[in-house]
């Protein structure tokens, strides 16, 4: 069994008009055995970016509180927040130092850039960087995931029908996969607000 | 050991902190158990700590280290790689990347395809990497491995380019990939093929994972380098002229992209001449998706949502300075 099976996800991330969704499942199991329903994958870092982390869930964890004090260092030095670009880079150079001994997870970084244009980004486990302009997917789901996303995904979708978008894409694609589901946990980000919305999936 | 003290109060500008921090030499594996700990702003970076693993397994302060690897978790991955746990397999470029010489400088061209084990990662990535304004590097292998080596000996480049006043030369990026590829005995996975055109005239090189090189007039690399270089051999010739060169290199690189399923999706073209470098992205998109059904996915059931919490955003504020400056 691979080491990304031993605790199941799967996190999305589409871009639309000006704005961007990033999804996750939330089931967090050990192998075969669900230990909880409501694992939160997805974290903001500041109001315009969000990052979401697949795999190993303890590198998860560890992982996150890292950028986060990363990016704290950032605010105080710079008296800004980082930009979605800069903060991939800090993520995949972080990788990177621990390329012969990764951490156990792939990131999906999803932002909103200068003059409101959305960013979103996956990289494996040390850090090599993927841009994209449509969809990004991560995670054990994630053959399913890029086969749902390429027949849903439309270029220039406004934030509801992204979000009925992401949704079905996420839902779809974790039915059949037996490590992630368990509900859905989908952030929707517009220059003026971030909806954040839990979907009821099966609960199998 | 190269001790590089970085003075954290005296930072004065941001671009030159990152250059600096991405230009540090890296240290060789076999160097890892003598490597310093993580700078910590609570001791003086003169003590020097040889087989301090548990205060570095700590999570204290978790300030960028001073460059090069860390090896902190390695003990635990390997742990989980006895109890059965297999390892992650990482983004490859399969690829197909050629160079040629031609007339008046280099061509170089890569597909477009980054495969994760058998599934397409990405469509349309790039493998044609910006090393200095006169010279460009194609990457095969490990995707992480290829952009981190060729981000760190451009940094590199442009530091010295400051230090000199001159142009790159390529034979200087050769020297630095190879020594740095060489040093991590073909653990660091990056099969490049580097060119240029300098002072002393247009080079091209191949640069395999342990640290050889070759120079050559014509270099394929890749999965799908024996497919570019039949074509290569057949048709290559000293003195082609520009459009020449961009019609045999396109050639290669599609029948690299037919051929090996590695590659795949566009192609990308790099022309460096004297003075001037053109970088024709997506240069040709010969596999379009022509079967996008216009009407697009309509959903008749709509999801259900158990909550929803809506966070609105503060408006960014624009501060502009009214008035006139303080008196110091």
């Amino acid at each position: 069994m691979s080491i990304f099976e031993y605790n199941g996800s799967a996190v999305v991330a589409m871009v639309g008009k000006n704005c961007f969704a990033i999804a996750s499942d939330r089931r967090l199991g050990v192998q075969l055995q669900t230990i909880a329903t409501d694992f939160q994958r997805i974290s903001k870092i500041h109001d315009r970016v969000f990052i979401a982390l697949s795999g190993l869930a303890t590198d998860v964890q560890t992982l996150y509180q890292r950028l986060v004090f990363r990016h704290k260092l950032y605010q105080l030095r710079e008296e800004r927040d980082m930009k979605p670009e800069t903060f991939a880079s800090l993520v995949s150079a972080i990788l990177y130092e621990k390329r012969f001994g990764p951490y156990l997870c792939q990131p999906v970084i999803a932002g909103l850039g200068e003059d409101e244009k959305p960013f979103i980004c996956t990289m494996d486990s040390i850090g090599a960087k993927e841009l994209a302009k449509d969809f990004v997917v991560s995670g054990t789901a994630s053959e399913s995931l890029y086969g749902a996303c390429e027949a849903m995904y439309k270029p220039d979708m406004e934030a509801e029908e992204l979000f009925e978008t992401i949704s079905q894409a996420l839902l779809s694609s974790v039915d059949r996969d037996c490590l992630s589901g368990w509900g859905g946990h989908v952030y929707v980000v517009t220059p003026t607000e971030i909806k954040e919305r839990i979907l009821k999936g099966r609960m199998d | 050991m190269d001790l590089l003290k970085v003075n954290w109060g005296r930072r004065k500008h941001s671009l030159f902190y990152y250059l600096f921090l991405a230009s540090k030499q890296l240290f060789p594996l076999d160097l890892y158990l003598f490597s310093p700990n993580p700078f910590r702003f609570d001791q003086p970076s003169s003590s020097s700590r040889l087989f301090d693993f548990g205060r570095m397994s700590q999570a204290g302060v978790d300030v960028p280290a001073k460059g090069g690897f860390s090896f902190d978790l390695c003990k635990r991955n390997d742990m989980l790689i006895q109890k059965g746990l297999k390892a992650p397999s990482f983004l490859k470029t399969g690829t197909t990347i050629v160079g040629l010489i031609f007339k008046d400088g280099v061509i170089l061209g890569a597909d477009t395809r980054a495969t994760e084990g058998p599934i397409v990662a990405d469509k349309n990535c790039e493998k044609i990497h910006y090393m200095a304004p006169n010279i460009y590097c194609c990457g095969a292998g490990t995707a992480a491995d290829t952009e981190a080596v060729t981000d760190m000996v451009s940094s590199q480049l442009r530091l010295h380019r400051y230090q000199t006043g001159r142009d790159s030369r390529v034979i200087t990026a050769l020297t630095l990939l190879k020594k740095h590829l060489f040093s991590y005995q073909g653990h660091v996975s990056a099969a490049l093929v580097l060119g240029g055109v300098d002072i002393t005239g247009p080079h091209l090189h191949t640069i395999y994972p342990h640290g050889s090189t070759d120079t050559l007039p014509f270099a394929t690399m890749g999965s799908g380098s024996l497919a570019a270089m039949s074509v290569f051999e057949a048709k290559y010739k000293e003195g082609l002229t520009r459009d020449e060169g961009i019609k045999l290199v396109a050639e290669a690189i599609c029948s690299g992209i037919f051929n090996d399923l590695g590659s795949g999706s566009n192609v990308d073209i790099c022309v460096i001449t004297k003075g001037h470098k053109e970088y024709l992205r997506n240069y040709m998109e010969p596999n379009p998706r022509t079967y996008v059904s216009s009407k697009g996915y309509s959903f008749t059931k709509k999801t259900e949502v158990l909550r929803t919490k809506i966070t609105p955003l503060m408006e960014r504020v624009e501060i502009t300075e009214v008035g006139e400056a303080m008196e110091e």
